[in-house]
């Protein structure tokens, strides 16, 4: 058992880990393979959404935790150039999200809409704002009350990929879903 | 805020009987324009040297004037109250000579100076400034436009300020503070902290005011900023993000965008009375309004197409119309002072680009390309554009270019910035 990663490092290695499974799920897709988070399928599955946890062992994520959803779920989908239609490989992320926030009703979370730079700022902070709200949209459509679900689009200005270039690109074109309220300490 | 201050010019030592035509002129129409060989020798007095210097930089940056290498000179301590040795500044091929002295009396700078046309001659401008000594780059800055205004026959801008974004730190890890700075890169002072993000800061083009936007994981706010009085006030609270805001000509209104679960829309908003007006209601991006300035109508933004592009309609909303046609995404439209261009940036291929046209659409001409050249601004008599230029790296460092695309340069400001915006003429 490892001890548990920072949430940066737990991105990382989700990112490394899942780009086989991409690929395969992208094979209809005509771009490469993007990195992309999506839930394990070594997900545990709590069983009860109030059933605490039994005591913390084991150093694995906290069932019903931010670091439950960012391993286990995906915190993270990721868009093409200037569009903002829900991809396919986003899909089941965000209906694994879907579920989660189902099993946890009293998570509130925050969409935030994120852009590469190959764009100007102001346009890039109106096409990040329609890059959450077609995840809120998705979420609410999948059984997620709109109420628990507030969205801000940071535009270019918050990129997770420092690099430049086509990779860098697909890593900073993306709607991330941050926990803001109500998930289990860790 | 220091900005209260008085300079005046006292009187004109020009005898104005029938001022005889000047054989030397610039024409700034032109992009092959030869720089006007100009000597800029030492001010006499305290902080003369200095002056002389800041005025001699302005004119050099111009593009339209070349400070001749004072080591050349022959005739020192030149009295502006004596009529210069033409043949001797004839001699290193001076076309125009400034000559200055200053005094200081009752704790107040005096500059006197004078322009003289070397060929012919004659005195082409007498004047002096008075201002405290620690406005002596005002006072360079003034007779910079003096200067740049008889011999040009256009208004000058170099006694203007601009606002920005100061930048440290890398790619995702920036801190970003609004700051503002002569436009010469001198007096830099930040006006927040970096502990939020801000960005889109605009110039009143009457006033020393300031709008901008702020954007915290809460939230957007657009804010106005009174530099004078350091007011600071918010436009109020909308159902989503706001942003790109940009005053009107007479700063009586701010148009801005206002996102409402993921469409962006046009509004404008009276000072006055703060009743807001919704001008697009497209399910498209609808963003970077714009004013022209007889405040008639409004350039903004939209992917309504299907792509990025520009779009003119009237400042009630009527009858937008698309005016860019070119191969490319176009972007954020600023329409010039004068109302004789829209700068924009453009985007091709890999590249970036600062580019004008005009107002119909027509006479498109791109003056810069790059990793990435962003969010032109015009300086007051519509020369000159201020952008950022971001490298591959992360690394944003302002520039300017002139509207002929000859005169490309970085501001002489150390530090990163992104978002300028250029002042109008200080009062």
């Amino acid at each position: 058992m490892v001890s548990i990663p920072d949430r940066k490092t737990a991105l990382r290695l989700a990112l490394v880990a899942t780009a086989a499974a991409s690929m395969a799920a992208c094979a209809s897709h005509p771009k490469p393979a993007y990195p992309t988070t999506r839930p394990s399928a070594a997900a545990p599955a709590p069983r009860g959404e109030t059933a605490p946890p039994p005591a913390p062992v084991s150093q694995a994520a906290i069932p019903g935790s931010e670091q439950d959803f960012v391993i286990n779920v995906g915190d993270r989908v990721y868009f093409d150039f200037d569009k903002f239609q829900i991809r396919p490989d986003a899909q089941p992320i965000l209906d694994a999200q879907s579920a989660w926030l189902s099993k946890y009703p009293a998570v509130t979370v925050r969409i935030e809409g994120n852009c590469d730079e190959r764009g100007t700022r102001e346009y890039n902070l109106a096409l990040g704002a329609r890059r959450a709200n077609a995840v809120r949209d998705y979420l609410v459509a999948h059984g997620v009350a709109s109420g628990r679900i507030t969205t801000i689009s940071y535009g270019k200005e918050k990129p997770i990929d420092p690099g430049s270039g086509d990779e860098a690109d697909q890593h900073n074109r993306n709607a991330h879903t941050a926990i803001t309220g109500g998930a289990a300490a860790r | 805020m220091r900005l209260a201050l008085a300079l005046i010019a006292v009187f004109a030592l020009v005898v104005v009987a029938a001022p005889a035509r000047a054989e030397i002129e610039v024409n700034v129409n032109r992009g092959d324009v030869q720089p006007l060989p100009i000597a800029i020798p030492p001010f006499g007095g305290p902080q003369g040297p200095d002056i002389a210097g800041v005025i001699s930089a302005n004119l050099q940056r111009s593009g339209l004037f070349r400070p001749l290498d004072p080591s050349s000179f022959v005739e020192h301590d030149l009295d502006p109250a004596v009529q210069p040795r033409f043949p001797l500044w004839k001699q290193i091929n001076a076309q125009a000579l400034l000559n200055g002295q200053v005094t200081q009396q009752g704790g107040q700078l005096r500059v006197a100076f004078r322009l003289w046309d070397v060929n012919a001659e004659q005195q082409l401008l007498g004047l002096e400034f008075t201002s405290t000594p620690d406005n002596w780059r005002r006072i360079a800055h003034k007779i910079s436009d003096a200067v740049y205004e008889r011999l040009t026959g256009e208004k000058g801008y170099f006694d203007t300020r601009v606002v920005f974004v100061a930048e440290s730190g890398g790619r995702g890890a920036k801190v970003k503070r609004l700051a503002i700075m002569d436009q010469d890169g001198a007096n830099p002072s930040y006006l927040t902290d970096g502990s939020f993000i801000v960005m889109t800061p605009r110039f009143s083009s009457n006033s020393q005011e300031i709008t901008y936007m702020a954007l915290r994981p809460t939230g957007s706010s657009v804010y106005l900023f009174n530099l004078e009085t350091g007011r600071r006030e918010s436009l109020g609270q909308f159902p989503g993000m706001v942003f790109a805001p940009r005053f009107s000509p007479d700063g009586s209104k701010v148009a801005f965008s206002v996102e409402h679960a993921g469409n962006s829309d046009v509004y404008v908003m009276d000072l006055h009375n703060r009743a807001s007006v919704r001008l697009t209601s497209d399910p498209a991006i609808d963003t970077s309004p714009s004013f022209s300035p007889d405040g008639r109508s409004i350039v903004f933004n939209s992917d309504r197409s299907g792509s990025p592009q520009l779009y003119v309609m009237g400042a009630d909303g009527s009858n937008p119309h698309r005016i860019s046609f070119g191969d490319g995404r176009y972007t954020t439209p600023v329409w010039s002072p004068t109302g004789e261009y829209i700068a924009f940036t453009k985007q091709t291929g890999g590249e970036f680009h600062i580019g004008v046209m005009k107002p119909d659409g027509s006479d498109e001409r791109i003056l810069t390309s790059s990793y990435l050249d962003e969010g032109p601004t015009w300086a007051p008599n519509g020369r000159v554009l201020m952008f950022a230029r971001e490298a591959a790296n992360g690394a944003s460092r302002l520039w300017t270019v002139d509207v002929t695309g000859r005169i490309l340069q970085p501001v002489p400001y150390p530090l990163g910035g992104s978002d300028p915006a250029w002042s109008p003429l200080l009062q």
